[in-house]
């Protein structure tokens, strides 16, 4: 097989999801739930295994290939096509995308069999694979494509999933609107982010006649600087949106409404790092933008500290998990920012494997409180109310209840926390070694966060497997079905070992993408700066062992050991600064009344005033009028009178 | 010239011919008055596709022209004239997609006094369709005041409480609107000697020195129809008081009149005039879109924030038809058949809740989508179409307005298309907040529990403008062939023109 | 006789017309006025007629006299379809047009 023929099977990476829709659309009846499972699984291996066949293509030829399918629009000088890009850069998100989701399509058989079971409506069984397989295919939309409006199709496609699958229990969550209200803000959130990304698409036609990444990008130099900075500012804003940066990372919290499997593939996998790609993709434009590059830089580091402080505090165990990925996509974005895109590609994969780990298996946590909250219920007869399994102050002790999970969680964490030589360790060092190139400050910033990292994995493993159950339904936890923890299985060593790829020394992954993006910065391995992250990740664990695992909480009611020695900054950040509450009262409350005062008394009484004042003022000189109609014959017959002898004293007058 | 086998002739008067059959049929036999008539809407849309057959899509001049002398006034001779142009058709495909649609849509809501309904719907659609064909002034006007008779009494009729002020209203607000536009066009006749729509466009200069007047004539009537802010007030109350069949072709059909006329008359006639108004058209645009998706979301009647919707989704068009490059306006037209599909399909969603519920207000809805689930999934994709989601036929309109005046000369500045793409966030922001009303959340209303799903006739009516929303989302060019020519000359005719004058 | 005798009382005859038609509430009294005022044309009419020694204005008169009489039969056709359905052909009463 050689690269000509195995280029052309591209748009199956798209087509073959979007074939298994199909079939669970119209069949998914007659399979039943495993059926549509496997239908389902198949198809997101089938996008796999299209991957894996155009790596092996690329492996001959490596500069890759453009694959034209059919044209989209073109009007006068606007040209767009659906087109493939078949790099290395691309082919390396696809195997990500393709290979962590059938991993997960395959857990979630196992996960939402339960799930649908205690939300109470098992039909949505399919329905959630339906969502899962359109989502594999806006996936493929987004990295394969060969221009960027095939990509924000991709974009926008990736944030319906999101909104689907967040609002999947829509008639749940805080009175009854929690979860599709968490649905809404992610999207509506996204599309702040999509409005950049749709102006930098429209500075970039207007400065280069095209989107196509094969004549924008060879190109990017020659634009002037004021429209690069332009196109990159509003490119960083769709990053921030998709991508969950500061500003505009509030949505991502509350997404953690959705089943674990989701926030696993879209909220921590692959969905959120479209963000870090479009920079990666856009590297040139960036490069010949210093400006923005800084402002990408900062803007990443930034999050990976403010993320980390808040993920400190949490008690959901997915919202730590949620905040963890934010400040983890930091350390990404502040990678390719600084223009070290093997070191940020890198970062993404390793924590594709590593938080998609810790994802499901908090899932897989969440699913055995569950049981043992029901196993717990039936035996005494009786029905707790406010049971939250999502709690990690209920949970405890669960080491011993749920064995497989906690090894695997515990290589997920420890790889998160960059402890040598799990695969987070080698992809956080190179993004380190270089900021310390690039500069000192985003250096130190980011190894703060590094270390909030560690304690709060610390302290995370401890509420949650250590000491002892701190609720009843703790205490009756069961471990999951092998259909969950076989994938956690694999996902484990991919997690352990995922740091193969780009060894120090070996450097597969950066002379594989080095066909498609030229790194500006060359983070090659420096031992001390290797050194230093280590003895930092094992100093955050260290100190989280300190506070939580030395004496660990017995009852649920204890106040958090960190909360005791932070007081009111605990506070702080356990209500995430507060930003929510600052942007309701800045954005949302605001927006609310002047759409409320546009409608009722400017529309209706100013606009509608007028148009209905028009109306009134031909009443009243109508009403004039109707004074003279009394329907007496005689005043008639006098005004004639009167008008007969004006006429004529006018005529004789005159 | 023999005229029997001209489609457009067909096109137009079928749905006449329609309407004196059904007069003909004894008031009892309901289902034969309907069948009938929707024998006829079914025969114009095979018509419209004879149409298209013939069209000849490279050439964007007027087609099939038939042009026959009519009346003759003051030595001034008004002709029956009727031509297609890409821009023409596209609208003619509208009508007669949309009508047999809507029509199918009061099969169960309308049963009172169903002949009557049926003969003004045909009524109607031959005035709609005889506004975008016509090719002289005169005629022009005569259908363009001939809609409105039957829309009077659709809404007047068959509508809800407030019926009567809100067709009252409808019909003074407009035509105060066109009778500007009468004196315009007799002003232009007398000064040409002609009604000819080619003539007038081949000897505007006759009439340059009072452009600006002339536009605003026009303009005002245009943009009464369209409508854009702040001549809108007539749009939700006509709207929530239509039936359901009404609204649609109101949305889908009869503020395209508006924006068409734009096209077909204010450009190319008064090109001068055109590039000055320019930015005040875009600007007043730009502010319909947001403050159109602004008012939208603080609605509570579902269907009077649908209306809303229109305002600021038709304030897109006109963005791109003022911003006078290709792209835009291109993608204006397109858009023009793009809110027609989504806007209409919303409605008919509404409608159907309406028969459902006999309430338009969202409070008494709430997380239907389990007991609806077909409806449910259908209104989130036309919900999803009119908030412009990415494959789906809104996007491909609106990007190519938005791209088409960021960089636009006429308008000078990319603050227009900047603006007006907040909008795109602020309809996520309605109509999310419109679906999460009525179909997300907790089952708040027992009454809802029995509520049937959407039986074959209803599925019948969306699925096929869901397949033209795909359709156009995925691969427009079909669409945009027929566009481009037509928006070619049309500016070819405009632009340099206007040069010129200065 | 001068012709200024016969116009005034044309005209003196015209002026009791009108104040009986403005005047009175009974429609009789109402058309007899009307009458009045016709013949006070009608002298007019006439008495410019034989001034100048045209016959056209005598012919006129003949049109102006079958006018006035078939307008008394409408009237009075009226005024009994009124008095029918009302009981009162007051003309005050009958103001049902008053805008």
């Amino acid at each position: 097989m050689t690269a000509e023929t195995l280029f052309p099977l591209v748009p199956w990476v798209v087509l073959i999801p979007l074939a298994g829709i199909l079939i669970n659309l119209l069949a998914g009846r007659a399979l039943g739930e495993r059926g549509v499972g496997l239908v389902a699984s198949l198809a997101a291996l089938g996008s796999f295994a299209v991957s894996v066949l155009l790596a092996v293509g690329l492996a001959q030829q490596p500069e890759g290939q453009s694959l034209l399918l059919a044209r989209w629009m073109s009007i006068g000088s606007l040209n767009v096509d659906w087109a493939f890009r078949v790099d290395t850069l691309s082919v390396t998100m696809m195997l990500v995308v393709s290979g962590v989701g059938t991993l997960i399509h395959i857990y979630s058989i196992g996960y939402m069999h339960d799930d649908t079971r205690h939300n109470g409506d098992p039909a949505r069984f399919r329905r959630f694979f339906l969502y899962l397989n359109l989502f594999i295919a806006a996936m493929m939309v987004l990295v394969s494509a060969d221009n960027y409006l095939m990509m924000f199709v991709g974009w926008e496609g990736v944030g319906l999933c999101s909104y689907l699958l967040i609002g999947f229990w829509f008639e749940k969550g805080e009175a009854g609107l929690g979860n599709a209200r968490a649905a809404k803000k992610a999207f509506v959130v996204n599309r702040i982010g999509d409005l950049g990304f749709l102006i930098a698409m429209f500075t970039m036609f207007w400065a280069f006649g095209s989107l196509s990444f094969g004549e924008v990008l060879p190109r990017a130099a020659e634009a002037a600087p004021a429209v690069l900075l332009a196109i990159t500012l509003f490119f960083l804003l769709a990053v921030t949106g998709k991508s969950a940066q500061l500003p505009l990372f509030t949505w991502l919290p509350d997404a953690m409404a959705g089943p674990t499997p989701v926030s696993a593939l879209i909220h921590a996998a692959t969905m959120v790092t479209a963000g870090v790609y479009l920079v990666a993709r856009s590297l040139p434009i960036f490069a010949a933008a210093p400006a923005a590059q800084s402002a990408v830089l900062w803007v990443g580091a930034l999050t990976a500290l403010f993320a980390a402080t808040i993920a400190v505090a949490q008690t959901d165990i997915k919202r730590v998990l949620a905040f963890s990925t934010i400040s983890q996509l930091g350390f990404m974005v502040a990678a390719v920012g600084m223009g070290a895109v093997v070191a940020g590609m890198f970062h993404l994969i390793t924590h594709a494997f590593f938080k998609a780990l810790l994802f499901l298996g908090a899932g897989s946590v969440i699913l055995g409180m569950e049981r043992g909250h029901e196993r717990h219920a039936q035996a005494h007869d009786g029905h707790h109310g406010g049971f939250d399994p999502q709690d990690m102050r209920f949970m405890g002790g669960l080491r011993s209840r749920m064995p497989v999970t906690f090894w695997v969680y515990l290589i997920g964490g420890l790889a998160l926390a960059g402890v040598a030589p799990l695969s987070g360790f080698f992809s956080k060092d190179e993004i380190l070694a270089a900021a310390e190139q690039v500069s000192p400050a985003v250096f130190v910033v980011l190894l703060i966060a590094a270390l909030l990292t560690a304690f709060y994995v610390a302290r995370q493993l401890a509420l949650v497997f250590f000491g002892q159950g701190r609720s009843e339904a703790a205490r009756a936890a069961t471990e999951s079905s092998p259909v969950i923890t076989v994938p956690l299985g694999i996902l484990a060593a991919l997690a352990a070992v995922g740091g193969a790829l780009n060894l120090p020394g070996s450097h597969l992954l950066g002379d594989w993408l080095h066909h498609t993006v030229e790194p500006l910065v060359e983070a090659g391995f420096n031992p001390l700066t290797a050194g230093i992250a280590l003895v930092i990740a094992l100093a955050g664990l260290g100190l989280g062992w300190l506070l939580y695992g030395r004496s660990p909480l017995t009852r649920a009611e204890e106040p958090d050991p960190l909360a005791v020695r932070l007081k009111g900054l605990f506070t702080w950040l356990r209500r995430k600064w507060y930003v929510d509450e600052i942007y309701n009262a800045l954005f949302v409350t605001p927006y609310t009344r002047l759409s409320q005062m546009l409608a009722g008394p400017v529309d209706q009484g100013l606009i509608d005033g007028v148009v209905n004042g028009a109306g009134g003022m031909a009443r009243l000189l109508g009403n004039l009028g109707r004074s003279l109609q009394n329907g007496y014959v005689r005043s008639y017959a006098l005004i004639m009178l009167v008008g007969v002898a004006l006429i004529f004293t006018f005529l004789l007058a005159r | 010239m023999n005229l029997s086998n001209n489609p457009l002739l067909w096109v137009t008067f079928l749905p006449l011919a329609g309407a004196l059959l059904v007069a003909l049929l004894p008031d009892a036999r309901r289902s034969w008055i309907r069948w009938t008539a929707m024998a006829a809407a079914l025969a114009t849309f095979a018509a419209s596709l004879w149409l298209l057959a013939g069209f000849d899509p490279s050439s964007g001049q007027m087609q099939m022209v038939i042009q026959v002398p009519w009346l003759r006034v003051a030595g001034i001779s008004i002709d029956f004239a009727l031509g297609v142009d890409g821009i023409t058709l596209l609208m003619v495909l509208l009508t007669a997609f949309l009508v047999p649609l809507a029509m199918l849509s009061a099969w169960s809501g309308v049963r009172e006094r169903v002949k009557g309904f049926m003969i003004l719907f045909l009524l109607l659609e031959t005035g709609l369709i005889g506004v975008f064909l016509a090719l002289d002034l005169v005629l022009f006007y005569i259908f363009w005041e001939f809609t409105l008779v039957p829309m009077y009494f659709l809404i007047g009729l068959w509508g809800y409480s407030r019926r009567i002020y809100a067709a009252l209203k409808f019909f003074i607000f407009t035509m105060f609107g066109s009778l500007l536009m009468l004196l315009a066009i007799i002003f232009m006749g007398l000064q040409a000697g002609t009604f000819n729509y080619t003539d007038l466009l081949a000897q505007r200069e006759l009439f340059a020195g009072a452009q600006l007047w002339l536009f605003f004539a026009f303009a005002l009537a245009f943009a009464i129809k369209v409508p854009m802010f702040p001549l809108h007030t007539w749009l939700p109350d006509a709207h929530v008081e239509a039936p359901t069949a009404g609204s649609v072709i109101l949305a889908g059909i009869m503020l395209k009149m508006g924006a068409y006329g734009f096209l077909r008359y204010n450009l190319p006639l008064f090109p001068e005039a055109t590039l000055r108004a320019a930015p005040w058209l875009a600007g007043l645009a730009v502010v319909g879109i947001l403050y159109g998706a602004a008012t939208a979301f603080a609605q509570k009647d579902a269907k009077r924030l649908v209306a809303y919707s229109s305002v600021s989704h038709l304030g897109f068009v006109m963005l791109g038809i003022f911003a006078l490059t290709q792209q835009s306006v291109a993608g204006g037209v397109l858009q023009m058949v793009n809110h027609g599909l989504s806007t209409g399909a919303l409605f008919l969603v509404v409608g159907m809740l309406y028969e459902r519920r006999h309430t338009r207000d969202m409070a008494a809805y709430g997380g239907i989508w389990k007991v609806v689930p077909v409806l449910g999934a259908l209104m989130l994709a036309v919900v999803l179409s009119s908030a412009a989601l990415p494959g789906t036929n809104g996007f491909v309109g609106e990007f190519t307005i938005l791209l088409g005046s960021f960089g636009a000369p006429a308008l000078g500045t990319p603050w227009f298309a900047g603006l007006a793409t907040v909008g795109v966030i602020l309809a996520a922001v309605y109509l999310l907040h419109l679906y999460e009303r009525l179909f997300l959340g907790p089952l708040t209303h027992e009454e809802n529990r029995q509520m049937p799903d959407l039986n074959l006739r209803e599925v019948l009516i969306l699925v096929p403008i869901l397949v033209m929303v795909f359709w156009i989302g995925l691969y427009p060019q079909p669409f945009l062939d027929l566009i481009n020519p037509s928006v070619e000359t049309l500016l070819q005719s405009v632009l340099p023109a206007a040069v010129a004058m200065h | 006789m001068p012709l200024s005798y016969y116009l005034i009382l044309s005209a003196i005859m015209f002026l009791i017309g009108i104040l009986g038609v403005l005047l009175r509430r009974n429609p009789l009294i109402m058309f007899m006025s009307l009458e009045l005022m016709f013949n006070a044309a009608n002298l007019a009419f006439v008495a410019f007629a034989a001034y100048h020694q045209a016959l056209s204005g005598q012919l006129f008169v003949f049109f102006v006299m079958t006018v006035a009489a078939a307008e008394v039969a409408v009237g009075l056709a009226l005024m009994v379809a009124i008095f029918r359905t009302r009981h009162t052909i007051d003309v005050d009463e009958l103001s049902m047009l008053q805008g």
